[in-house]
């Protein structure tokens, strides 16, 4: 459903310095229900890609289509639904959710800006903030809270759950265990994995751990300095990559030890 | 859902109590903090009740006392009495209710514009940021004493066209500080995710923003308020703010210039409510700063 093609994007070097080339030419497509992982090192340019894809930020060229149709030239009506349908998960916790709003109000703002869409009131969304926030493992005892009473873990639960409110198709997921302590980074992928199950949702998920994207993604996409510099089956990259950059990832992996997997 | 743990609040007024007693706590962390709210307080009570308490009511509506004139302090007249043999004491608790409300209508009224002109330069941004920027930068070097002597030689002397004036060279201030708070805000990542998501210009404001810089605009307010009385009573003294025989510290002030030092108490007791009130505003304003914008603490 969703097809980037061929996008750039240059950030104009400021004071004197030269232009950034995030992004050079980066195609890749996403299926409906499918996971591609898109993997790459810190400054690769996966950040930039997910903006683009969200409408935060213009394609210096190329397109980015969903349902084939190119968000660039959508009409706002048409470009609002489609909000609904593409979520997001952040890399940061701790910076994606507004310190003035309560879990409630964090999770049902999405049905609040889409109730044209949902067709929810205000009580049966609350119902449903509760049934989101039990779904990923947060208590209704959390539901008047604010983010700062939270740990990292809880925090990164409540953006899930809000990216799950308005019932979206793909949701994008921005290393969204990296901020996270190494003890409930199995967890959260856990949790991220059981949804994708229970709600045949499509992911782009973005890490720059290949372990991590093993375990959740049907295809992988390897993206070195803002260039696609590999793409294909997770089978296929896992048995052999074809890439430099491959090669180099997967040495440096510890070997595949299936006890240490966080999805025993 | 009886057996709630007790820590847990249950409702959100319960969580909004919670976080008020941790404010409450980090504010009296600091005793200075607390000082400044005692005074606040005790000016409040002044200002609102100050016509029932005072001991001499019938000298603040423009009695007089000619037997009584420059009595030194007593039992009978705590501050003494001035050249009309009123009560100063009297004088002093009333002109707390002209100063704190003119001080209190320079502030709010400043914040409002203040508040609207840097919030619109800061999330619109471009020419319009450019446009209202030139403009408030532009204000703010006209100097308020003049801008106020103009003012009343425009639209006449009063207490309202005063505080107008005082707000004109004010709001530039509120505006510079909104507009970069604003401007900052604008990169969160809560406020991206609120984009992504389709939220409308005025959600985004309003929900996302606004709520997360009022604590510096409250700030501001209380630092300024203090100064604010210091400027109505500057104008009051010069003769272009609040006119006798309206008791304002500033106009007692300046009335009780020509006995000095023989008749020192009719200066110095408006003097020290002058005083008084800055240095309270500015500890309480320092004191909320603790509170209510806990990346500041040290
Ligand atoms: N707003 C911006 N202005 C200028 N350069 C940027 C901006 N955002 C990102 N970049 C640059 O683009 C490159 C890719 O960044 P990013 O997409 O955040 O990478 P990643 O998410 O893979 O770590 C980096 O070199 C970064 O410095
Ligand atoms: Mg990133």
């Amino acid at each position: 459903m969703l097809v980037v093609e061929g996008v750039t994007k240059i950030y104009p070097g400021r004071r004197g310095r030269p232009d950034v080339a995030a992004l050079k030419g980066v195609s890749l497509t996403v299926g409906r229900r499918e996971s591609v992982g898109l993997v790459g090192e810190s400054g690769s340019g996966k950040t930039t890609l997910t903006r683009c894809i969200l409408g935060l930020e213009r394609p210096t060229a190329g397109r980015i289509l969903v349902d084939g149709k190119d968000i660039a030239t959508l009409p706002a009506a048409e470009m609002q639904r489609l909000r609904s349908r593409v979520q997001i998960v952040f890399q940061d916790p701790y910076a994606s959710l507004n310190p003035r709003m309560t879990a409630h109000d964090i999770v049902a703002e999405p049905m609040i800006i889409h109730r044209d869409t949902l067709g929810l009131d205000a009580r049966r969304r609350t119902d449903r903030v509760a049934e989101l926030l039990d779904l990923v493992g947060l208590g209704a005892q959390h539901l008047h809270r604010y983010p700062h009473e939270f740990s990292g873990g809880q925090r990164q639960r409540i953006g899930i759950a809000r990216a799950l409110a308005v019932n979206p198709e793909l949701i994008v997921l921005d290393e969204p265990t990296s901020a996270l302590d190494v003890s409930v980074q199995a967890q959260v992928l856990n949790l991220l994995h059981d949804l994708q199950q229970r709600f045949s949702l499509g992911y782009l998920f973005i890490s720059h751990d290949l372990g991590v994207i093993r375990y959740v993604c049907d295809r992988v996409s390897l993206i070195y300095r803002g260039e696609i510099v590999e793409e294909g089956p997770a089978e296929a990259l896992f048995a052999g990559p074809r890439s430099e950059y491959g090669r180099m990832l997967l040495g440096a992996m510890p070997d595949p030890d299936p006890d240490r997997s966080p999805f025993r | 859902m009886s057996a709630v743990a007790g820590n847990i609040p249950s409702s959100a007024a319960a969580a909004r109590l919670q976080n008020w007693r941790r404010g409450l706590y980090r504010f009296r962390q600091s005793w200075l903090s607390v000082v400044g709210l005692a005074i606040v307080v005790l000016l409040l009570v002044a200002a609102i009740a100050g016509p029932w308490l005072v001991p001499y009511p019938e000298h603040v509506a423009g009695g007089i006392n000619t037997g009584a004139r420059f009595k030194p302090p007593s039992a009978q007249h705590w501050f003494g009495t001035n050249e009309l043999g009123q009560d100063v004491l009297s004088l002093v608790v009333a002109g707390s209710r002209v100063s704190l409300l003119a001080g209190l209508a320079v502030v709010t009224l400043a914040a409002i514009v203040g508040t609207v002109v840097g919030a619109v330069a800061g999330y619109v941004g471009r020419w319009v940021d450019e446009a209202l920027m030139r403009f408030t930068d532009l204000m703010l070097t006209l100097p308020s004493l003049i801008l106020a002597m103009a003012v009343a030689a425009a639209l006449g002397p009063g207490i309202a066209n005063m505080v107008f004036a005082i707000v004109l060279s004010w709001w530039p201030g509120f505006a510079r500080l909104v507009r970069g708070e604003v401007m900052a805000r604008k990169e969160e990542v809560y406020v991206q995710a609120a984009r992504a998501l389709g939220a409308s210009a005025p959600r985004i404001l309003f929900r996302h923003i606004l709520p997360n810089i009022v604590s510096p605009i409250i700030v501001k307010a209380s630092l300024d308020m203090g100064f604010a009385i210091l400027t109505v009573a500057s104008l009051g003294f010069v003769g272009i703010g609040v006119k006798p025989p309206t008791p304002e510290w500033g106009v007692l002030l300046s009335l009780a210039r020509g006995y000095l030092p023989d008749y020192w108490w009719t200066a110095i007791f408006p003097g020290c409510a002058i005083f008084l009130a800055v240095f309270a505003f500015n500890l309480l304003g320092d004191g909320l700063r603790d509170v209510l914008d806990p990346r500041a603490r040290r």
